[in-house]
């Protein structure tokens, strides 16, 4: 693996939401080795820093997008890049969410806000190849409407069920209010044999994942992509550990039974 | 590694013909001496650089230099460095990076010739720390290929601790005073009738052919049996110790104990522990450019746990409480460092008790948080 970033550049950008891009990127030269979802890639801006960032879409002739929040030096520099700038990648680093495993169960993707983007790939493999698992689930929460990404392709994904929610309605907002938790009570799923994907801010996973434990769930296949400082991915810096577990060589997907406890200890 | 049995006597134009042998064979002969009132880890021109009638005088928060009448050369203990600071360095490029007038990106690896070193004098609570350093920075799935570079072109001169300072307490993490591998030549120094010697064991190929190279006598029985009594008087000399039991599982069952408010109360924060620590290997990254605008450089550097910007995420800290980042410091030093690297983290060398600021003992914190375990 390439110990310095990958030459990519960028060949398409959109605005998912007010504060939060998508950059589609093709390899200059020679591509990284292929992303699986729920994988990370560190993301370079010259003159600037890096900073991981999941993948948020694998699209089948090569390449790979990221999609990114403007909350940081290096995410807003990202966020200023146009079609034809270069980016760094390196990569693939982490677990992912290891879909393979869930062949045959019945899914639970429940995303929160941008945690939607790191599922956005397994989602669309799901759909892509309906026969290989039971009944799908993909339920969506952001704070308002106008933070929701991927809102029109949402609703084209065929599912058992698919339900959006937002905390502040706004006056135009027709759909659920509340927590993405509140969705649970509308998805079909057998617990005894579901498979859960969520990602999203740490408080909203956390009250996912328990909801979903208590409806039934076995812990390990609550699986949750968590977020830590990251400077190396590599495993070398030290900055991502939660606990026992580094997040970038351990995680970022993990599962709940292993979270549950190291979620739970304040400042960790 | 094996011993390899062979054993020699070197007197002090003995051990400064090793560092001869060595130059010549091209490498950076690194060793201690006394340098602002500390012994430091320096390159060394010939044995005369060594601490030669120095010793060390330790304390929570404190460190002297005292003469000694012997003239011993390795009777000090662990100073303010460690060998990572030569293996696993403050500083380090990792890339460089220029854009073109088409915006096209190249990126360098940084390609620097590391030095051959020659570490004279290793206690060997830094020998295990640095097989930990090994561990954690080439052992895994991905490699720092700097450090492997460094690390395997190094070659180990082990001193056994025959003098243990007051804040010392390798016995109880079972890591000295002896060392028993990891080295390719091992000295012991014996000051008695028979006169200032040090007797050397080779632990390595490597070891024996420089050691054929020096002068030397043959190591006898009477001299290797009085070496294993000094290192052996060493063991029951040790100025502290951590509580007899599973360090790993106290502090893993103690993320709640009211001790971390205890010594949050006197932790500066500062990062010496961390600094100091033959083991502490995080880091973080800097970016740096010219003034053209298009010439970038990615610089590695030693980074803290202690410090507020170590967890920062989007909107904060993770660890913003001093009691978060003083536990996250210890129970990773104690317990997850075995989940993550299959080992302990702590060596007992004391440095981090000796160059704390406010003299926090780790040894006192970890016997605390054993008492409130009990009670």
């Amino acid at each position: 693996m390439s110990t310095v970033p990958v030459p990519y550049r960028v060949i398409d950008r959109w605005d998912e939401t007010r504060d939060t891009i998508t950059l589609r990127l093709d390899p200059v030269g020679e591509p990284l080795a292929p992303f699986a979802p729920g994988r990370f890639a560190m993301v370079y801006a010259f003159g600037v820093g890096e900073i991981p960032v999941s993948v948020s879409s694998i699209p089948t002739d090569g390449g790979v997008a990221h999609t990114i929040r403007a909350v940081g030096a290096v995410s807003e520099a990202l966020c200023r890049k146009r079609v034809g700038d270069a980016v760094g990648l390196r990569g693939p680093f982490g677990t992912g969410w290891q879909l393979e495993t869930a062949r045959g169960q019945d899914l639970v993707v429940v995303a929160g806000g941008i945690g939607l983007a790191p599922l956005r790939p397994l989602i669309r493999r799901v759909v892509a190849d309906p026969r290989a698992y039971g009944r799908v689930n993909v339920l969506v929460g952001a704070r308002t409407p106008a933070d929701l990404v991927s809102r029109v392709e949402i609703r084209r994904w065929a599912t058992a069920y698919t339900g959006v929610t937002v905390d502040h309605p706004g006056a135009y907002w027709r759909g659920e209010i509340g927590l993405v938790t509140r969705l649970l009570d509308g998805a079909q799923f057998d617990p005894g044999q579901a498979t859960a994907f969520v990602c999203g801010p740490e408080p909203m996973i956390r009250a996912t994942a328990r909801d979903l434990v208590h409806r039934g769930v076995a812990a390990d296949r609550v699986r949750v992509s968590l977020e830590r400082n990251m400077r190396c991915a590599t495993g070398h810096c030290g900055h991502c550990q939660l606990g026992p577990v580094l997040l970038c060589r351990d995680g970022p997907v993990i599962g709940f039974d292993r979270a549950e406890p190291l979620m739970r200890t304040r400042e960790l | 590694m094996p011993d390899t049995g062979q054993t020699a006597l070197l007197d002090r134009a003995g051990l400064d013909a090793l560092v001869a042998a060595l130059t010549a064979d091209g490498r950076t002969v690194v060793g201690p001496t006394v340098r602002d009132g500390a012994v430091v880890l320096a390159e060394l021109d010939g044995a005369d650089a060594l601490p030669w009638g120095w010793g060390t005088e330790l304390e929570a928060g404190r460190y002297r230099l005292v003469r000694r009448d012997d003239g011993a050369a390795f009777a000090h203990t662990s100073g303010p460095q460690s060998w990572k600071s030569f293996l696993h360095p403050q500083r380090e490029k990792l890339w460089d990076v220029d854009r073109d007038a088409a915006g096209e990106l190249t990126v360098c690896p940084a390609r620097n010739e590391p030095p051959s070193y020659a570490f004279l004098g290793v206690r060997p609570c830094d020998l295990r720390a640095i097989a930990i350093q090994d561990r954690v920075l080439a052992g895994g799935h991905f490699r720092d290929d700097g450090y492997a570079e460094r690390r395997s072109g190094a070659f180990l001169i082990a001193a056994e601790c025959t003098e243990p300072g007051a804040t010392c307490f390798c016995v109880s993490m079972g890591s000295g005073p002896a060392a028993e591998a990891g080295f390719d030549l091992a000295l012991t120094e014996l000051i008695d009738t028979g006169g200032h010697r040090f007797l050397v064991r080779a632990g390595s190929a490597e070891g024996a052919r420089i050691l054929d190279r020096v002068p030397s006598e043959k190591g006898d029985t009477t001299t290797s049996d009085a070496a294993r009594s000094a290192v052996d008087a060493a063991r029951d000399r040790m100025g502290r110790a951590m509580p007899p039991m599973d360090l790993r599982a106290l502090l893993g069952a103690s993320p709640e104990a009211e001790r971390w408010d205890d010594v949050a109360a006197r932790c500066l924060t500062c990062g010496n522990c961390t600094m100091v620590c033959p083991t502490c290997f995080c880091t973080t990254t800097e970016e740096v450019t010219d003034l053209t605008g298009d010439h970038a450089e990615r610089w590695q550097r030693w980074d803290s746990c202690f410090d507020l910007d170590f967890s920062y995420l989007h909107g904060g800290p993770v660890r913003a409480s001093a009691r978060s980042r003083y536990r996250q410091w210890l129970t990773h030093k104690l317990s997850t460092w075995h989940d993550q690297f299959d080992s302990t983290g702590c060596v007992g060398c004391g440095r981090c008790i000796t160059w704390c600021p406010v003299g926090i003992d780790i040894t006192e914190e970890v016997n605390a948080l054993a008492e409130e375990a009990r009670s």
